[in-house]
């Protein structure tokens, strides 16, 4: 049991490695990525790629990884996200949707069907782990997500809260038409926060890669679990983030205790009670609505 | 006194379409009878299509409502009539009932469901579509993903099971694009337009913005129950992994923005686009896919009003008559 909790918690680092570019973009943007996930896995495989190629390990390989998908993030914005914002809000989904849909049959048009990973390019990294009093034990790598996880959210916040781009930056997020008067270009802005975005979304994609197996067509799952850490942390904080990963990571290890299948279903279980409560929270539940429906005039 | 303006809501063009729409719907019922087996199955697949996107439609394009998430009813409609098949019903009243069922459930998930705005809506149904897949697969009778076949459908001969089939899906699209015509013609459709347009500010002129969500949300999530039950029966077996598939959505997007976003044509024409296209080119696999997700990206941005948007805002012409022309008197 505290093994399992100890090893969700560890997942978790990997969730909210993840999560923090989508609930970056969320904060600054409003937008929610569709192809967030999608990109996390073409990172994976830009990665795993170079890697392959010129034989170096993957951590150097994601220090040209990174660059790569910070441009890439700086494209998307200013060809893509910059116009669907405009459009309203229903455009950014349906835009970033049909990104999805290219990148996941790109890759595999590219790269085929077969299953990857980076855990054959770390050596021992990715199985040594220290065991702790209790017979807990603890995998290196899975420890080293979690800091760069927490590394990542402690430095994207002080970044946000004292650089002068972070300032410019949420005063964007807060109201960009007030923050273009005072000498801001928005555009400029947004198209940082996407670079800043996808270049967190290159080490998670890294991360997946060594610690698991992904293939092209693993994007929905990683931006469902994204989405779900945001969601049960709270959107709109980092630090909320980080919390909703771990709590993902706790109960998808405690669900599959009960059954092979439940390691998926707890999280989405878990997704679903906060939302729920939330919504409660809110006053929305109402049994008004039923009363409604018997009421027999139309809307 | 007489006043200055008059609403006109039938125009002699749209009293022509509806005739030559119901003219074509009395030829098409007598199809599997002059057509080949091919074209009758060819033309049940087109119908399933055009109710997917016109669903799909009436959620985003009316509701505005984006869900990514719209396979849950698609696979659960299928599931349902295995479920419905197994325990004896026979196999065509049991897909008649499926969408019934799978509206009921759709009515006890709105509450959750539409609270949530713009990409939570999105993804959240994403999310419930996977724990549908994910449910649905622990079931002893669907075995994990080996799934099942509809064995009830054997007992037909291929060419009366084709007909069936045929007949049942022309049924169904026939219902639901009257529902929906109907549904926009009548108070809610001006109700529903406001709600996508702004929120708050229908609801501060008296709109009953859950009340009328929830209704599109039922008949999209019916809709899409009964193409899945339809899809079953012309598949024969379920299959979660295709049945649950996100790729469902995908094809839906596709046919309602390349069609005409908020228009009541376009998803229709989206459909028989897509079912050419498809038709033309869904053998070559992935770069067909890579083209669907471009087209669905560039219409998104640069052509926001699909084909037949565009037209009706060049031309002025509006086949269906659900809209309001407001006339000053001569």
């Amino acid at each position: 049991m505290i093994d399992q909790i100890v090893q969700g918690v560890l997942l978790g680092g990997y969730y909210a490695l993840v999560a923090c570019g989508l609930s970056f973009m969320y904060g600054v943007m409003r937008i929610i990525n569709l192809a967030h996930g999608s990109l996390a896995i073409l990172a994976a495989f830009l990665v795993w790629y170079i890697t392959e190629q010129l034989a170096v390990s993957p951590f150097i390989a994601l220090l040209i990884v990174v660059p790569i998908m910070a441009a890439l993030g700086w494209i998307l914005q200013r060809t893509v996200l910059d116009r669907s914002l405009r459009s309203g809000p229903l455009t950014p989904l349906l835009s970033t949707f049909g990104i999805a849909i290219i990148i996941d049959n790109g890759l595999f048009e590219r790269f085929g069907a077969d299953t990857r990973s980076l855990a054959p390019n770390i050596g021992d990294l990715s199985y040594k782990s220290w065991t702790l009093p209790g017979g807990v034990t603890v995998g290196q790598l899975g420890l080293l997500t979690l800091g760069v996880a927490v590394v990542l959210i402690v430095g994207l916040q002080l970044f946000l809260k004292y650089a002068p781009l972070g300032r410019a930056i949420r005063a964007t997020a807060e109201d960009p038409d007030t923050a273009e008067l005072m000498g801001i270009n928005s555009r400029s802005v947004y198209a940082a926060a996407a670079a800043i975005a996808l270049g967190t979304v290159a080490i998670a994609g890294a991360f997946l890669g060594m610690r698991a197996t992904f293939d092209p067509y693993s994007g929905g799952a990683q931006l469902i679990f994204a989405f779900e850490a945001v969601v049960i942390g709270g959107t709109g904080s980092l630090w909320g983030t980080l919390l909703g990963a771990i709590a993902l990571g706790v109960a998808q290890n405690l669900g599959a205790q009960v059954n092979p299948k439940g390691f998926l279903i707890a999280g989405h279980l878990l997704f679903f009670c906060v939302l729920a409560v939330r919504v409660f929270a809110a006053g929305g539940f109402s049994l008004n609505w039923l009363k409604a429906l018997w009421r027999s005039q139309p809307a | 006194m007489t006043d200055a303006v008059w609403v006109r809501r039938w125009s002699s063009v749209s009293i022509i379409t509806i005739v030559g729409l119901a003219g074509i719907i009395a030829i098409l019922a007598f199809g599997p009878l002059f057509l080949g087996s091919y074209w009758t199955s060819r033309l049940t697949t087109l119908f399933i299509y055009i109710i997917l996107a016109v669903m799909w439609n009436a959620l985003a394009g009316y509701a505005g409502l984006v869900s990514v998430g719209q396979q849950a009813f698609f696979g659960l409609g299928a599931y349902v009539v295995i479920r419905l098949s197994d325990a004896g019903m026979p196999v065509y009243p049991a897909i008649a009932l499926a969408p019934v069922i799978i509206a009921v459930l759709a009515l006890v998930l709105s509450p959750l469901a539409l609270r949530l705005r713009g990409g939570e809506f999105a993804i959240g149904m994403w999310v419930f579509a996977e724990l549908a897949h994910l449910l649905v697969n622990l079931d002893s009778l669907i075995q994990g993903e080996t799934g099942r076949s509809l064995i009830a459908l054997s007992a037909f001969a291929p060419d009366v099971r084709r007909a069936n089939n045929y007949w049942f899906a022309l049924g169904a699209m026939t219902i639901f694009l009257a529902l929906v015509f109907v549904l926009l013609r009548s108070r809610m459709g001006a109700s529903v337009q406001a709600i996508r347009d702004n929120e708050e500010a229908a609801a501060s002129v008296g709109v009953r913005v859950m009340a009328t969500k929830r209704t599109i949300f039922v008949l999209a999530a019916a809709g899409c129950a009964a193409a899945g039950a339809l899809t079953l029966s012309t598949l024969i077996t379920f299959q979660p992994k295709t049945f649950f598939s996100v790729q469902w959505t995908a094809y839906m997007i596709f046919m309602t923005l390349v069609g005409g976003l908020g228009t009541f044509e376009g998803p229709i024409i989206g459909a028989i686009v897509f079912f050419i296209v498809e038709s033309l080119f869904g053998s070559s696999g992935v770069w067909y896919l890579i083209a669907l997700g471009a087209s669905a990206l560039v219409f998104s941005l640069w052509i926001p009003r699909g084909i037949w948007g565009t037209i009706t805002a060049r031309s002025g012409i509006q086949l269906m008559p659900i809209g309001y022309r407001l006339l000053f008197r001569k």
